[in-house]
């Protein structure tokens, strides 16, 4: 009986494993196929139209590495919206780790009066959903003549980063000790010295983990760069959603690949890292 | 200590002036408005009409009061089938089978999956004309797509449902998979040699002992599903209609006018957010005390 429960129990995770990457599947069919008609399980015919269409990949008989140089040079919407979000993300990221360093270590390693406060006031972004900040920002971004402009995401972008990579960093100093940057300094090391040799390679790991977490979480931005952006910033996920909205299965399943993929990337590079205890993991709640 | 006092005014300030004048400047200048303070059409009074109009005018009433359900509804349906879902994964997968790391993956790729990719492959999967409707087809289940049930844009938000729990079923098993292994096998064993059955194992070992991270997840997911915008825009039908999507269509509303009554909708989102997680985190501590 005892064994029998748990062969159910096993083909039932069989099952929503497979139910859970349903979607994946369908997103390569869709794009790699054509006339791809109900009732049809597996298409009948494979091909690259998606992706010409979507002008990543040229057309046939142009294929060489010239023909996809000229492609891509000629700057289609999809290089477009590529070549903006990696520099919004790889941007984000850069900040926010630079301004969360000093933050997370005072936080990590002093106590002092409002400090709980002050760490409340950190994370009210992680709570409160975008649109109660983003709809009044909005306004305040056209008077001051951000709206539509590139650096006005890039600053935007940092409200839903920040706490997360503030806490994650906290989270590393309060394991950290500092004796040894002691030690380092009274060696002779100068500051700068200390911070390369000692402190870096000690929160490093961390860092990197939050670090690839803030830049998922740009990446994935949606409402933010469409309002604070005006349409005039054009990034991946608004034109997922676009195309979406449009209603072409094929160019849809293309982009949205596209768009997964540096997510997957980094799922693969950082499970060991992902654990329920890091609070890196308390991000993905926002992506 | 004169001199730790500057660092930690210097080292704070940057990103507390970031959420203070984005987050916080963004949501009083929201509430201002809300209360029909817009400077850019010459309207300096202060008032609660927007509030009134979007709660209880002829015009937008139903709609508010069907979205507000609507949003319940999803919310706390999404949450708990995706947290029941993550424990019986997470309880299952610690067992040794066949393929379990493939599972453990697999269980935990839509956690940096983006949401709007995630209400994507709702359609892709559920819809009439979707790959569950033709492998119902081929196998004989049903002879068209209309017999398929409608799943996705229907007006019980299933679809949002679906995508939430697809997408939020990885975060809860990430974080019920760590907490499981640090706990080990050990109590439940002790439990088994005290004669305890399987059911009492799970209810009276395991559920008390991942409930504090569970309930913590809750409220992250929750507050989420509540707020956010990208998979009911996608997977909604615009009557009823979700509180966040509601908002930024009148937000978008070419009428400038229907810009406070955008704004006191965002507030009062953000307000049902913070008074349930409040009540949440009420109602958990004084329940895992007890416990």
């Amino acid at each position: 009986m005892d064994n029998n429960l748990k062969k159910i129990n096993i083909y039932a995770v069989y099952l929503g494993a497979f139910l859970l990457i349903l979607p994946l599947i369908a997103f390569f069919i869709n794009a790699f196929s054509f006339r791809w008609f109900y009732p049809q399980l597996i298409p009948k015919e494979l091909s690259l139209q998606a992706w010409v269409r979507l002008k990543l990949i040229p057309r046939e008989g142009y294929r060489s590495l010239d023909g996809f140089l000229d492609l891509w040079l000629s700057n289609p919407t999809i290089i477009k919206a590529l070549v903006n979000s990696v520099t919004i993300g790889l941007i984000v990221t850069v900040v926010s780790i630079i301004i969360a360093l000093p933050a997370a270590r005072v936080l990590g390693l002093i106590n002092f009066r409002f400090k709980k406060i002050i760490i409340f006031i950190m994370v009210s972004p992680t709570i409160l959903p975008p649109i109660a900040f983003v709809l009044g920002l909005n306004i305040n971004f056209i008077s001051w003549g951000f709206s539509g402009s590139f650096w006005g995401v890039c600053l935007v972008h940092l409200v839903p980063i920040m706490p997360y990579v503030v806490l994650t960093m906290t989270g590393i100093f309060a394991n950290y000790n500092p004796d040894f940057e002691h030690q380092a300094r009274t060696l002779g090391a100068n500051k700068f010295r200390t911070f390369y040799l000692i402190t870096l390679p000690a929160i490093a790991p961390g860092m990197v983990v939050a670090a690839l977490f803030a830049f998922l979480v740009s990446w994935s931005q949606y409402l933010l760069t469409f309002l604070i952006g005006a349409g005039k910033i054009m990034t991946l996920p608004l034109l997922v959603f676009s195309t979406a909205s449009s209603g072409n299965p094929a160019l849809t399943a293309a982009i949205s690949i596209v768009f997964i993929f540096p997510a997957i990337v980094i799922l693969f590079f950082t499970s060991k890292f992902v654990s329920g205890d890091s609070s890196a993991t308390s991000g993905f709640g926002k992506i | 200590m004169g001199g730790d006092k500057l660092k930690i005014v210097l080292s704070l300030t940057p990103p507390l002036l970031i959420i203070g004048t984005l987050f916080f400047g963004g949501i009083l200048y929201g509430f201002l408005q809300s209360l029909g303070y817009q400077p850019a059409i010459q309207k300096y009074d202060i008032n609660f009409d927007a509030y009134y109009n979007v709660m209880f005018s002829e015009r937008y009433a139903k709609l508010f009061w069907t979205g507000l359900g609507l949003n319940l509804w999803v919310s706390f349906v999404s949450t708990f089938l995706a947290a029941a879902f993550a424990l019986f994964g997470a309880l299952a997968i610690r067992k040794t089978f066949f393929a379990k790391k493939i599972c453990n993956f697999i269980y935990s790729l839509n956690l940096p999956m983006p949401h709007l990719v995630v209400a994507v492959g709702m359609i892709f999967v559920f819809s009439q004309s979707g790959l569950l409707a033709r492998f119902f087809t081929q196998i004989g289940f049903i002879s068209s797509p209309s017999d398929f049930p409608i799943l996705v844009k229907d007006k019980y938000g299933s679809g949002i449902i679906l995508a939430y729990i697809w997408k939020e079923a990885a975060f809860f098993f990430v974080i019920l998979m760590s907490v499981l292994q640090s706990l080990g096998e050990n109590f439940e064993e002790l439990a088994q040699s005290l004669g305890a059955n399987k059911w009492q194992r799970f209810r009276y070992v395991i559920l008390p002992l991942v409930m504090p991270n569970l309930f913590s997840a809750s409220i992250i997911v929750f507050a989420f599903s509540f707020g956010s915008y990208e998979v009911p825009a996608i997977l909604g039908v615009n009557y009823p209609q979700m509180l966040p999507v509601m908002a930024f269509e009148f937000f978008l509303n070419p009428d400038l006018n229907a810009r406070s009554e955008g704004m006191a909708l965002s507030m009062i989102i953000a307000l049902i957010v913070m008074i349930l997680v409040v009540i949440y985190f009420r109602l958990t501590q004084s329940k895992i005390r007890k416990d």
